[in-house]
């Protein structure tokens, strides 16, 4: 048998995923991102985008789609922090500018601009949805053609 | 007698308000185990983003402490994060969780803090915060019924960013801890500085890679940690809310079946005098002819 990593997907809301895995593939902040069993510890943000767990014994990868978050790697155990929320500097700073509006009742205008956020990174979301709903096409072709 | 419809009436009324009640006992039975569930399912990210936040807090003792782990020696100026229910008709529940709000904050200005900045999450805290002419920075309410942590970023966000710009010297959270269907503690804690004690010791200090660098995961890391923590507070918020409102309704139930049988128990008596009245006036004719 292949060596195995536990690997934990959890979200805010729920537990997402738990078991073992022989490969971890996910979106990197530096670029797409491969964890084997043993790899060196190490803390990374996570983009939008597939998580592809090779389950043990399975042909098929388990593929879960993330809109962000954190990962950290031990060397036997993978931890993937999702968001449920797409994040961004810019965003997170639009919804603190939307709380504090709604407190002071304030103009109109600035809508326009958390408006202007959510769409682009809304944009991001159905972009990155729409590249793991790609891979998985591209992944059934392959296993069915063989 | 004239006194029998108006009772007749009463009895209808008060009929009508326990519908309502053990309708409301009902949904409020059934939501309540939803949102049990909620609170039992954001667990495990809280738990393992602590962990985290532990291993980290320690890992990185020589090279760089982040703000939020940083005790202030002065704490003048403090946020308050204050999460109650957006409806009524739940109890002593917002009483509580305000009373005892209420008193930290005395406490706070008797220990030489000037300025309280509150975010208020829920209608109930927000309406009580704008009587009592406290500074509420943020707000957010109508929650529903499934919180959502998208919601939460935003007010958040207000108050990490005041601390992190040296506005407020501490965060506090204040909501209702939910123990059980039957008992619920209105709670306030601190949230900033992180202590030591509500992030636990270090399983194991690795020494990890950082992607993009340490600082920036460091940063998103803790903030998320927060964020989880206000959004588990308000999870047990609801539940709480839920089960104070279903013991709330059960009580105005039977509270309303006891006026009832009261009620019941005078028309039926003033029924009785009637008829017996008529006999009486019957028998006291029939003698005068």
């Amino acid at each position: 048998m292949a060596m195995t990593v536990h690997v934990d997907v959890v979200s805010a809301e729920e537990q997402i995923f738990s078991g073992l895995a022989e490969l971890v593939v996910l979106p990197g902040e530096a670029g797409e991102l491969g964890v084997l069993p043993g790899h060196a510890p190490l803390l990374s943000r996570i983009r939008p985008g597939a998580v592809r767990i090779k389950v043990p014994d399975r042909e098929e990868p388990e593929i879960i789609f993330v809109a962000g978050g954190m990962l950290e790697v031990q060397p036997s155990l993978v931890t993937v922090l999702a968001d449920t929320a797409i994040r961004g500097r810019d965003l997170d700073e639009a919804r603190a500018m939307e709380a504090k509006r709604r407190a002071e009742e304030a103009l109109k205008d600035q809508q326009a601009k958390i408006d202007y956020a959510r769409a682009q990174a809304e944009l991001l979301e159905a972009v990155a949805q729409l590249q793991t709903i790609e891979q998985m096409k591209r992944l059934k072709n392959r296993v069915g053609g063989t | 007698m004239a006194g029998s419809k108006e009772i007749r009436g009463k009895i209808k009324s008060v009929q009508n308000t326990r519908k309502i009640t053990k309708a409301m006992e009902m949904v409020a039975a059934s939501k309540m185990r939803k949102a049990q569930e909620r609170m039992r399912t954001a667990r495990p990210y809280a738990e393992k983003i602590r962990r985290l936040a532990a291993n980290l807090s320690h890992a990185n003792v020589t090279e760089f402490r982040h703000p939020f782990l940083i005790q202030k020696e002065a704490v003048k100026r403090v946020g308050l994060i204050l999460v109650t229910t957006d409806k009524g008709l739940c109890g002593g529940l917002n009483t509580n969780i305000l009373r005892h709000t209420v008193t930290a904050m005395k406490a706070w200005e008797g220990s030489g803090v000037e300025d309280i900045r509150v975010v208020a999450i829920g209608n109930k805290g927000l309406g009580f915060m704008q009587r009592i002419k406290a500074n509420v920075v943020a707000q957010r309410t109508q929650l529903g019924d499934v919180p959502h942590l998208d919601q939460l970023i935003g007010p958040v966000r207000v108050l990490l960013d005041a601390y992190t710009a040296g506005e407020v010297d501490a965060v506090h959270l204040a909501y209702t801890r939910f123990i059980n269907t039957m008992k619920q503690e209105p709670v306030v804690e601190q949230l900033l500085p992180l202590t030591g004690e509500r992030l636990g010791a270090p399983e194991h200090a690795w020494d990890y890679l950082y992607e993009p660098d340490p600082q920036l995961v460091i940063e998103e890391l803790l903030v998320r940690y927060i964020e989880a923590i206000v959004y588990q507070a308000v999870a047990e918020n609801m539940a709480s809310e839920q089960s104070a409102r279903m013991v709330a309704m059960k009580a105005a139930s039977d509270n309303a079946g006891n006026v009832i049988k009261e009620l019941q128990l005078v028309y039926n008596k003033s029924r009785q005098a009637a008829i017996t009245k008529e006999l009486a006036e019957i028998v006291g004719g029939a003698a005068a002819v």
